[in-house]
C-alpha cells in the first residue's frame, strides 16, 4: 500500500515534469499551425525544418558556443582547480566565493553586467560576446564539479611521479588527469547543458543578426512560434535520449553524474 | 612550472568578467547621465509602479519556493529510500528536460493550461470544474515551480544520500519512533540541501522576467520584466542599475545565509 502511494506520487511528478516535453513532440506532429488545435498527422515541419535558413543557423550558433564555451571553461577550470590545491587557505576560499557569484545572482543581473561591460570595451555585439559570457558562466560548474574530486586525490602521488623522473606535464596527464577526469567530463558535460539551455545572459549579451535558438524563439514568441521549431526540439530531444541510453546500457551505470 | 602561474588564467578571467562587471553595474547604478553620484535609481524602487512589481516578484517567488519545498521534499525522501545504483539514473531523469529549450518547455504550458487545452479537456472528461489559470500569477506560479522543482530535488537529495544509515538506525534502537527520527535526525541532516535548494529556487523566481512573459500575459509586470525593459527597451542603463542593485540586496541576504548554513565552501549545488 505504502509503496503503492510512493510510485503514484513519483509517477504525478514525472507527468509534471514531462507532461510539456510530449506536448511539444506531439505539436511536431500537427499538421495545423495553431498550437491549439489538432490538425492531423504530418512529417511535412520535419522536412521544411531542413530548409529553413534562419533556423538552422540558429542551431548551429547554439550547437558551436555551447562546445566551445564548455570546451573552454573546462580548460580554464580544471587549470583553476590544479592551482588553487597549492593555494592558502585564504586565498583559496577567496577565489572560491567570486567563483560562486555567478552560480548564486540572478541571470538577469550577470546578464546586465556583462552587456555594460562589452559596452564599455566597446565591443561589437554579436557571437563572441555570447561566447565570453557562456565561458564566464560555464567555469564555475567545471570547478564545483572537479574540485572534490580534485581533493580525493592523495598528493604524494603527483610526488612520486616527479621523484621518478616525470615532468610536470607527464606527471599531470598520467597521474592525476585519469582520475580527475569522471570529474573534468562531468563539468563539460554539465557546461554544454547550461549553454544550450541558457536564454537570460544570452538575451542581454548578443547582438542583432545574430540568433541561437533559444534568443530566436523568444522572438517568435509575439509572432507565433514556427512548428518547424517543435520539430527541431524533438530531434534534439530525441537524440540526446538515444544517446544517453547508449551510454548508459553496456555496464552497469557508472559514470558518476556530477550532483556536488 | 609554477603551480601558482597556473592560477593567472582563472583569476584574471574571474576579476574581468565576474567582478570589474558587477562593480560596473554598481557604478551605473549610482550615477545618473553625466555621471554624478545619485541615488534617485535606487530610490525610484519605492514610486508605486516599481514596488507593485518588486512586492508581486518577492510574493510569487516565495509561495512558487515553497510549493518546490513541499513537493521536492518527499519526493527527495522516497527517492532516497529506491536502489542505490540508480543515483545517477534519478539526476538524469531531472537534467534531462533542460535539453529540450526551456522558452518552448513554458510555452507548452501555454497549450495545456489554456480554456480549450489539454488539462481542461481532461477535466471536462471526468466532470470537474475547469481550471482558469492562464494569464494569472497562478500560471506564473505554476510556471517557476516547474522550471525549478528541480533545483529543490537534487540538492535536498543529495544530502539525504550522505546521511548514514546508521545514524537512522540507531536513532530507532534508541527508541525514537519515525516522526521524532524525522524531525531530530533526517531533517537537520538535510538542512545544507534544504537551504541551498532554496536558492536555488527562490533567486531565479524573483528576477525571472521569461516565465511572467510567457505565462502571465503581457499585463503582469514583474521587477524582472522592469530591469529588462529598462535595458532592452527604454535604453536607461542607469535605472536599470539602480533596480539591478535593489535585487542584489536580496540575493546577498540569501548568500549569507547560504554561507552560514555551508561552510564547506563545497555547496550542494547541482
Amino acid at each position: 500500500m505504502k509503496k503503492t502511494l510512493r510510485n503514484f506520487y513519483i509517477a504525478l511528478i514525472f507527468l509534471f515534469l514531462y507532461a510539456p516535453i510530449v506536448t511539444l513532440i506531439v505539436l511536431s506532429f500537427n499538421a495545423s499551425r495553431s498550437r491549439a488545435k489538432w490538425g492531423g498527422f504530418t512529417l511535412k515541419w520535419y522536412q521544411s525544418m531542413f530548409r529553413n535558413d534562419a533556423i538552422l543557423q540558429a542551431l548551429s550558433n547554439t550547437l558551436l558556443i555551447a562546445f566551445l564555451s564548455a570546451l573552454a571553461a573546462t580548460v580554464i577550470g580544471t587549470v583553476a582547480c590544479l592551482s588553487m590545491q597549492a593555494m592558502k587557505r585564504r586565498h583559496r576560499a577567496v577565489i572560491m566565493g567570486i567563483t560562486n557569484i555567478p552560480m548564486l545572482n540572478a541571470d538577469i543581473v550577470t546578464g546586465i553586467s556583462l552587456m555594460l561591460l562589452f559596452i564599455t570595451l566597446g565591443l561589437r555585439f554579436g557571437f563572441m560576446t555570447i561566447l565570453l559570457s557562456h565561458i564566464t558562466f560555464n567555469i564555475p560548474y567545471v570547478i564545483l564539479s572537479v574540485m572534490p574530486r580534485m581533493r580525493q586525490l592523495n598528493p604524494s602521488l603527483y610526488e612520486a611521479a616527479l621523484d621518478l623522473g616525470a615532468s610536470h606535464m607527464q606527471a599531470f596527464f598520467k597521474v592525476v588527469f585519469p582520475d580527475i577526469l569522471p570529474g573534468v567530463l562531468s563539468g563539460f558535460l554539465m557546461a554544454f547543458t547550461m549553454s544550450l539551455d541558457d536564454f537570460i545572459i544570452t538575451h542581454f549579451t548578443k547582438g542583432p543578426g545574430v540568433d541561437t535558438l533559444s534568443t530566436k524563439i523568444y522572438t517568435e514568441v509575439k509572432k507565433g512560434i514556427k512548428p518547424e521549431m517543435y520539430a527541431l526540439s524533438t530531434l534534439i530531444f530525441v537524440t540526446v535520449l538515444i544517446l544517453l541510453f547508449l551510454v548508459n546500457r553496456p555496464s552497469a551505470v557508472k559514470k558518476e553524474t556530477q550532483t556536488s | 612550472m609554477n603551480k601558482k602561474t597556473l592560477a593567472f588564467p582563472y583569476v584574471f578571467w574571474a576579476a574581468a568578467f565576474i567582478v570589474i562587471p558587477l562593480c560596473m553595474v554598481f557604478y551605473y547604478g549610482m550615477t545618473d547621465k553625466t555621471g554624478a553620484f545619485t541615488l534617485s535609481n535606487i530610490i525610484t524602487i519605492a514610486t508605486a509602479e516599481h514596488s507593485k512589481a518588486l512586492l508581486l516578484s518577492l510574493e510569487l517567488s516565495f509561495v512558487s519556493t515553497v510549493i518546490c519545498f513541499i513537493l521536492a521534499y518527499p519526493l527527495a525522501m522516497m527517492l532516497t529510500n529506491m536502489h542505490v545504483s540508480t543515483h545517477s539514473f534519478i539526476v538524469l531523469i531531472f537534467i534531462l528536460p533542460m535539453w529540450m529549450n526551456f522558452l518552448l518547455r513554458t510555452l507548452a504550458w501555454q497549450t495545456l493550461l489554456e480554456k480549450t487545452g489539454v488539462i481542461n479537456n481532461v477535466l471536462a472528461f471526468l466532470h470537474l470544474p475547469a481550471l482558469d489559470i492562464i494569464n494569472t500569477p497562478g500560471a506564473i506560479i505554476l510556471g517557476m515551480v516547474y522550471n525549478f522543482l528541480p533545483f529543490m530535488v537534487l540538492p535536498i537529495y543529495n544530502a539525504l544520500c550522505k546521511i548514514d544509515g546508521n545514524v537512522i538506525n540507531a536513532a530507532r534502537d534508541l527508541g525514537a519512533n519515525g516522526i521524532q527520527t524525522f524531525l531530530r535526525i533526517t531533517l537537520p541532516l538535510s538542512l545544507p540541501g534544504i537551504i541551498s535548494g532554496i536558492t536555488m529556487v527562490f533567486i531565479p523566481a524573483l528576477t525571472t522576467f521569461v516565465i511572467s512573459t510567457l505565462l502571465g500575459g503581457s499585463k503582469i509586470l514583474l521587477i524582472g520584466n522592469v530591469i529588462e525593459q529598462e535595458f532592452t527597451q527604454t535604453g536607461n542603463w542607469h535605472l536599470g542599475s539602480g533596480l539591478s542593485i535593489v535585487l542584489m540586496i536580496f540575493i546577498i541576504v540569501n548568500m549569507v545565509v547560504e554561507a552560514v548554513f555551508d561552510r564547506e565552501g563545497e555547496g550542494n549545488k547541482l
